[in-house]
């Protein structure tokens, strides 16, 4: 077999060429995104993202990437349908140096539906927010990481915030507290805590659910308006949020006495609701805001340079869009920590950015360095603990914006994560799964 | 007993609002026979057209935000959209086929659906956003002070829009020339175009006023809820009400809205209790699937009979 000069150099520099691509995608880590912004739900999904991706540019402008690995994403558009959010996390899955580092499906449907797969392909799925709450247990789910504060952290963290306006929570006892909810396995997904809670502090819990999508509430006000609660509890998604306060403000109920869960309190329900929603309260792990150094630094090295990803940039600082941001810092420290230990300057798997979620710790001293002081709450997760910090903040609407009304508020840490425990050992068990040993990891 | 007259007067003002949307379907079935399944996109594309019209106007025009001069503008606007956006149908999709199966025609106006929600989004953004028709949504006073009973001022303001809307449509159907050639082309397309009734403008003009119904119902709904895709569900509200009042009745609309709307109301507290709660979105479909059994075309439906 003869080479000639000319193929040798032809082969060398395709094999030149090629290596020099390999080293360059190298050095990018890749976030695939399996976004909405379109479909009944795309004014949420285009906020969220939008801060999101946002976050990961200015990082990519401003840093030159995470240790110098530069970040890269894809979005995938799910409309919030559980068919095509599996098909975007198989588009996803292998694409970039590495596959995909993480799934953020933002949507409890999704997440259940790819709960098995991401075990087997070794990916992490970050649900904040939303999904299984007594996935939280990281020693029956693994993969899984529903972080900051599940929805049962938030249900007892609503019951101390009310308690706290009527002066401590053994106050509450004969008080009547209605649960407006989304007749959904998201909106029945207080009931267990509200339940133990309702026996242990005395206060009368009526249950009124909403059907899909909610744009017609007057038999469930009229209800309210018959029943006289001191107080109810907004547990709405999309439509069913502006619809509930423009039908209180119909039925002539104080819209102070509301208080709204964080997929209730975001501008996107208020601003549609009008006048109605004025004095309305809603929890969040997040405030609304554009005076938090981290949005300022994306104003300044995204949006100057016009590489924003918000269309309307009035919406740049809103509930949704700081949540988005709260996304991207939770996944880019994740990277920082899991490049620690597993090389700095390299993309990882997604079994090296579990690793990374595992032993995040963000404290007050590290979101003081990110700009993110009170704009989210400290966290630490665990092997065992999959949620970090278990706390929301209030905020109430002026009509304008919302304004934060109270410092972060647990839930009861022990009454929840008892609960988590027993769900997850149930579910282990029906599985066929042995809990991990988290002694035994590093 | 005043609590059931509270939920049942309640339930009949959200009934009209109901038939409001039926309207746009009647309509388009009366005239061409064709069940348009994008008149809830074209009511969500009209609102977000009118909002999003209210919004940049006064940057074009210099007028006052929130005026009566951006308000009626944007308006005349948005209606002009909603006929365009009809002719253009009836000559992209409809025209090509003429004479098709119904169920063609049907598909045409489902994949209608997605370009209408699609070109909505696409031109005005997806924000949900707000919508002021500076009617007061609060209780009626002197009823609640005398009878202990809540009656929204805007669903009544609102229920009389419709009311007036429906007399309107009514009239033009039964005794005006346009109406006579809509319900002959609706009756057969090939016999009317032979006596030489205009088909294309014919349907023009039906997918024009039915732009204009969406703008209306838009306005009410969107001012109720708030802009946003979900005003496409309000479609869903209409279907069990055509099912009960017929597909070419105008008065069938109404009269289907004001027991849909009453029932699911009525049966949301009365039953919904027993079975858990939440029924208020299927108890419709269930009560319209019985009347189906007793009377296939609806209460005012008109009787098919074919000659074998």
């Amino acid at each position: 077999m003869k080479f000639s000069l000319r193929k040798s150099m032809v082969v060398g520099a395709a094999v030149t060429g090629l290596l020099a691509t390999g080293y360059a995608a190298a050095q990018e880590q890749f976030v695939g995104l399996a976004s909405y912004r379109v479909g009944p739900f795309g004014s949420n999904g285009a906020s969220l993202y939008g801060g999101w991706i946002d976050y990961m540019q200015m990082v990519n402008e401003r840093d030159g990437g995470v240790n110098g690995v530069k970040l890269t994403w894809e979005e995938c558009e799910t409309e919030y349908n559980n068919a095509r959010g599996v098909e975007c996390y198989e588009r996803l899955k292998n694409r970039g140096a590495t596959g995909n580092s993480v799934f953020q499906p933002l949507s409890t449907g999704i997440t259940y539906s790819v709960l098995d797969r991401v075990a087997q392909d070794k990916i992490p799925m970050v649900t904040i927010g939303y999904g299984r709450t007594d996935a939280a247990d990281g020693r029956v789910f693994p993969w899984v990481f529903p972080m900051i504060t599940t929805y049962w952290s938030q249900a007892s963290a609503i019951v101390n915030y009310i308690g706290s306006k009527e002066g401590g929570n053994e106050k509450l006892k004969g008080k009547k507290i209605a649960l407006l909810f989304h007749d959904s396995a998201y909106g029945r997904e207080s009931h267990a805590v509200l339940d133990k809670l309702a026996e242990r502090y005395g206060y009368e819990l009526t249950k009124i659910p909403v059907a899909n999508p909610g744009n017609e509430q007057q038999a469930q006000w009229l209800q309210i308006r018959q029943l006289r609660p001191d107080y109810t509890i907004l547990w709405g998604w999309g439509v069913m949020n502006p619809t509930a306060l423009r039908t209180a403000a119909r039925t002539g109920y104080p819209r102070e006495k509301i208080v709204g869960v964080w997929w209730s309190g975001s501008e996107e329900d208020t601003i549609p609701a009008g006048d109605a929603a004025k004095g309305y309260v809603a929890a969040g792990f997040n405030p609304a805001g554009k005076n938090f150094p981290v949005v300022q630094d994306i104003q300044k090295h995204v949006y100057a340079k016009n590489r924003g990803n918000m269309e309307d940039k009035d919406r740049v600082g809103s509930v949704l869009y700081n949540r988005g941001v709260v996304h991207g810092i939770i996944t880019v420290e994740a990277m920082r920590v899991a490049q620690e230990k597993f090389g700095k300057g390299k993309p990882l798997t997604g079994e090296q950015m579990r690793w990374g979620f595992e032993n995040l710790k963000i404290d007050e001293k590290r979101l003081a360095a990110l700009g993110a002081s009170g704009f989210m709450p400290e966290m630490q997760i665990t092997c065992e603990d999959h949620e970090g910090a278990g706390m929301v903040k209030f905020q109430q609407w002026d009509g304008a914006k919302w304004n934060v009304v109270s410092d972060w508020v647990k839930g009861d840490r022990q009454l929840v994560r008892g609960m988590i425990e027993e769900s997850a050992a149930a579910y282990a068990k029906e599985k066929g799964i042995t809990p991990r040993d988290c002694s035994k990891e590093m | 007993m005043t609590f059931f007259l509270e939920v049942l007067i309640g339930g009949l003002l959200s009934g009209v609002l109901y038939a409001l949307v039926a309207l746009g379907f009647v309509l388009i079935f009366k005239a061409s026979g064709v069940f348009n399944f994008a008149q809830g996109a074209m009511v969500f594309f009209a609102a977000l057209t009118f909002v999003g019209f209210t919004e940049v106007l006064p940057g074009w025009t210099g007028l006052e935000p929130g005026s009566g001069g951006v308000f009626w503008l944007a308006f005349a606007l948005a209606l002009a959209s909603m006929i365009v956006l009809g002719i253009a149908t009836e000559k992209v999709v409809l025209r090509p086929l003429v004479n098709q199966p119904p169920i063609t025609l049907f598909m045409a106006t489902i994949g209608l659906t997605f370009f209408v929600e699609g070109l909505a989004q696409a031109i005005w953004g997806a924000n949900a956003r707000g919508l002021s028709l500076g009617i007061s949504d609060e209780p009626v006073m002197w009823i609640l002070d005398d009878f202990d009973i809540i009656i929204s001022k805007f669903d009544l303001i609102a229920a009389g829009i419709a009311l007036v809307l429906f007399v309107v449509l009514a009239l033009l159907f039964q005794y005006t020339r346009v109406g006579r050639a809509l319900r002959a082309v609706a009756d057969d397309h090939q016999a009317a175009l032979s006596v030489g009734i205009p088909l294309k403008h014919i349907w023009a003009i039906v997918w024009g006023v039915a732009g204009f119904v969406a703008l209306i119902a838009g306005l009410i709904w969107g001012s109720r809820n708030g802009v946003q895709f979900a005003l496409t569900f309000t479609a869903l509200k209409a279907l069990p009400v055509l099912i009960l009042g017929g597909f070419t009745s105008v008065p069938g609309a109404i009269i289907g809205g004001l027991i849909i709307g009453a029932s699911e109301k009525l049966a949301e507290i009365y039953i919904g209790p027993f079975v858990g709660g939440g029924i208020e979105s299927w108890f419709p479909y269930v009560l319209a699937m019985f009347f189906l059994l007793v009377r296939p075309e609806g209460l005012f439906g008109e009787k098919h009979i074919d000659r074998v």
